[in-house]
């Protein structure tokens, strides 16, 4: 029964979860967009301790082995609580054992190495460095890096869908908490249908977007499906986050716009839709 | 990509259900009719389907999951699921037994007695006997609880005689049984009161008047009741429990059962191919990979939901989102189809036909604003809609 996850799995799961809770990683998100690293580099620090860089690295080289599966499920949670710094990169792209934090840049996926200002530019020269979008991230340019393994991209592209369904469903939880206590012309917002109607579609898209990342890490399906459907999804959330709060949605105050622009971030990086859905239009052509 | 559906993705198959599914491919192929058949809501094409599910049931696939002593094979879910996708790889034709199969059977099994279940379900599994489904009234749709058709008790004949008018009851045109809720008790309101009961489509004081679909044949009928008797063998479960008994099988209209991706999966290898055919045009490169992605996370989908079910987890309110979700896929994949055929795709073929029906999806078995509503309130858990009156 592959598909159900394991006992371990949801141990894991739920251990980061509760570390990032306790460390705060929206203020350390904040923090680091601020400037001061040193909130986000000490939860870099205690994730690592867990593993998280080393998972999927195999045990002869002194990492824990982990499958494609529990990726997702630690990247799940990192999208969920909104954790900073080049995860991608240090636990998907370049798995390592002694968690340092480690980023590269893959053009044209990837063009700019995320966070080169605090971490280690695993290869090439770092150049200027650009404001993204998500101001907790920080992109540098980089010029000459090396060729990297398919397989590895692949993993990175994979971990990229699993944290966009994390920010997902953490923008429609937090999104639905909201409507349920929001209220106008006497009621909640959320027992209006228009609304409810907003966020089934949202469950709905993250329902379907679940069972292919699962199954890109399972190889059934190519990860370019997963990026597809993870990144739609997610950008829906997003969209419905943000119009369902109104005005205060649209603040820098509330955390939502933290998520919100995470996942445009990552809709973007690791390869469009454009580009996944040509890649799957190929094999489709071919097959 | 279609050869990698060869391989099951997340459930480890035993020796048994490969060579279930084995069997099931052969067969499927020496006997899946060359030529589709013609539609099973005309006269001719609803024996040619009869004849079909004979044909099944001889070699006992009509109803695998059933027990032997009716007809199946006691399949496990998951071999049932693997028919399925064979059925639907091999291009074989839609089920006129369905609402029996499907979404009466279970409820037989669960309420019916011994002898209903001996002299009801054999019959269905060889197609001799097509049950039709009588829920919807003309004033009761969505709100299926407001229904206002009557069973007054007959003591001296020992049942229930009917009153009232059901509609759009899909293949009565040309069935012979119905099933349906009614309200038996008069002072009742809403879910309470009601009994399900089962009758001949060719009772006394029945009258059955097809209606054309939006394709002109007759697919449904709307009935009218005028005194019709049926006796006390015929009532599904308790008197007055007819929404308890009803409710139990809206589930598996709504999730697994009645749409396997087996369809969805088959459809989109055909956009596929048609796209292919075209030239693979780049405008209509999204719309197909869209379609295919479709049928992939439903299929992926799917075997979560039989791990689920396997591991002692139930569907539960998830079969409203499934619904919403192939629905909407279906008329997405059609559509593409027709407009990538460009003026061509006017002409009736298998295309226009499934678009047709695909259409049809977001209304039947509960509208797709009904099952978004249930999303968003069991699932989400928003509050409720206010209720009219009597709500
Ligand atoms: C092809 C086909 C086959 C069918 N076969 C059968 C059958 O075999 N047996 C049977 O009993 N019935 C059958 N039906 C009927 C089907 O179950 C009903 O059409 C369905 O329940 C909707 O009811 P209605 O058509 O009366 O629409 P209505 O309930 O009148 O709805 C009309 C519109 O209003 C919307 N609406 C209604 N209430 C709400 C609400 N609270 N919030 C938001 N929107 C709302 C609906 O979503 C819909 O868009 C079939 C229908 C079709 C199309």
């Amino acid at each position: 029964m592959r598909f159900e996850l394991t006992d371990e799995q949801r141990g894991f799961a739920a251990s980061l979860t509760d570390l990032m809770r306790s460390a705060d990683a929206v203020g350390a998100a904040r923090a680091w967009a601020a400037g001061d690293k040193d909130p986000g580099t000490r939860l870099w620090s205690r994730l690592a301790e867990q593993g998280v860089t080393a998972l999927v690295l195999p045990e002869d080289q002194g990492g824990l082995g982990g499958t494609l599966v529990d990726l997702v499920v630690a990247f799940e949670v990192l999208g969920h609580g909104l954790a900073v710094g080049p995860w991608i990169e240090s636990a998907a792209l370049l798995p390592h054992a002694d968690g340092a934090m480690i980023t590269a840049a893959v053009p044209p996926l990837a063009p700019y190495a995320v966070d080169a200002d605090v971490a280690t530019l695993a290869s090439g020269t770092a150049g200027q460095t650009l404001a993204s979008i998500d101001t907790t991230r920080t992109l540098v340019a980089v010029a000459g890096p090396d060729e990297i393994p398919a397989d590895a991209v692949d993993r990175a592209v994979l971990a990229a869908s699993a944290e966009l369904l994390g920010a997902g469903e953490r923008l429609l939880s937090d999104t639905v908490a909201y409507v349920k206590q929001r209220r106008q012309f006497g009621r909640e917002i959320g027992s209006y249908q228009a609304v409810k109607h907003q966020l089934a579609d949202v469950r709905i898209a993250l329902d379907f977007a679940r069972p292919l990342v699962l199954g890109a890490a399972l190889g059934d399906v190519p990860v370019s499906a997963a990026k597809v459907m993870a990144g739609d999804a997610a950008r829906r959330s997003a969209r419905t986050a943000l119009q369902l709060h109104g005005a205060i949605g649209y603040t820098r105050e509330l955390d939502l716009g933290l998520w919100i622009n995470r996942v445009r971030a990552l809709v973007g990086a690791w390869g469009s839709a454009d580009h996944h859905r040509g890649v799957l239009a190929e094999l489709l052509r071919e097959a | 990509m279609s050869p990698q559906r060869d391989e099951l993705p997340n459930l480890e198959l035993t020796e048994d259900d490969i060579a279930f599914r084995d069997e099931a491919r052969a067969w499927l192929a020496a006997n899946v009719p060359a030529e589709p058949l013609p539609s099973m809501d005309t006269a001719d094409g609803f024996r040619a389907h009869q004849e079909w599910e004979a044909r099944l049931a001889a070699a006992r696939w009509s109803v695998v999951s059933w027990p032997q002593e009716y007809g199946g094979r006691g399949a496990s879910m998951v071999q049932w699921v693997l028919f399925e996708e064979e059925y639907y790889r091999a291009g074989a034709p839609g089920r006129v037994s369905q609402n029996g199969i499907f979404l009466l059977s279970p409820t037989i099994y669960e309420f019916g007695t011994k002898e209903q279940q001996d002299r009801w379900l054999p019959s269905m599994a060889t197609g001799e006997v097509i049950w039709a489904q009588a829920w919807s009234e003309p004033e009761s749709g969505s709100d299926l609880a407001s229904l206002r058709s009557t069973a007054t008790r007959d003591d001296s004949r020992g049942g229930w005689v009917l009153n009232g008018q059901k509609t759009w009851s899909s293949r009565a045109s040309y069935a012979h049984r119905g099933f349906g809720l009614f309200r038996s008790d008069p002072d009742s309101t809403r879910h309470h009161g009601l009994t399900y009961l089962t009758f001949p489509l060719d009772a006394d004081g029945l009258l059955v008047r097809p209606i054309a679909q939006l394709d002109g044949e007759a697919g449904f009928a709307e009935l009218f009741f005028d005194d019709v008797f049926v006796p006390d063998a015929d009532v599904l479960g308790e008197p007055g429990q007819g929404w308890a008994v009803a409710m139990s099988t809206t589930g598996s209209e709504r999730g697994l059962s009645l749409r396997s991706p087996g369809r969805f999966c088959a459809a989109a290898d055909r956009l596929t191919a048609l796209w292919r055919s075209h030239g693979a045009p780049t405008a209509f490169r999204d719309r197909v990979v869209d379609a295919w992605l479709g049928a992939e996370a439903y299929r992926l989908y799917t075997w979560g939901t039989v791990t689920g079910l396997v591991t002692g987890r139930s569907i539960g309110f998830a079969s409203s989102a499934n619904k919403v979700f192939w629905s909407e896929l279906d008329v997405a994949l059609h559509e593409t189809a027709l407009d990538l055929q460009g003026p061509e795709g006017e002409r009736f073929s298998p295309w226009t036909d499934g678009y047709l029906f695909s259409l049809s999806g977001p209304i039947y078995a509960g509208t797709n604003e009904i099952q978004r509503n249930i999303v968003a309130e069991r699932i989400l858990g928003l509050p409720r809609e206010p209720r009219g009156a009597g709500a």
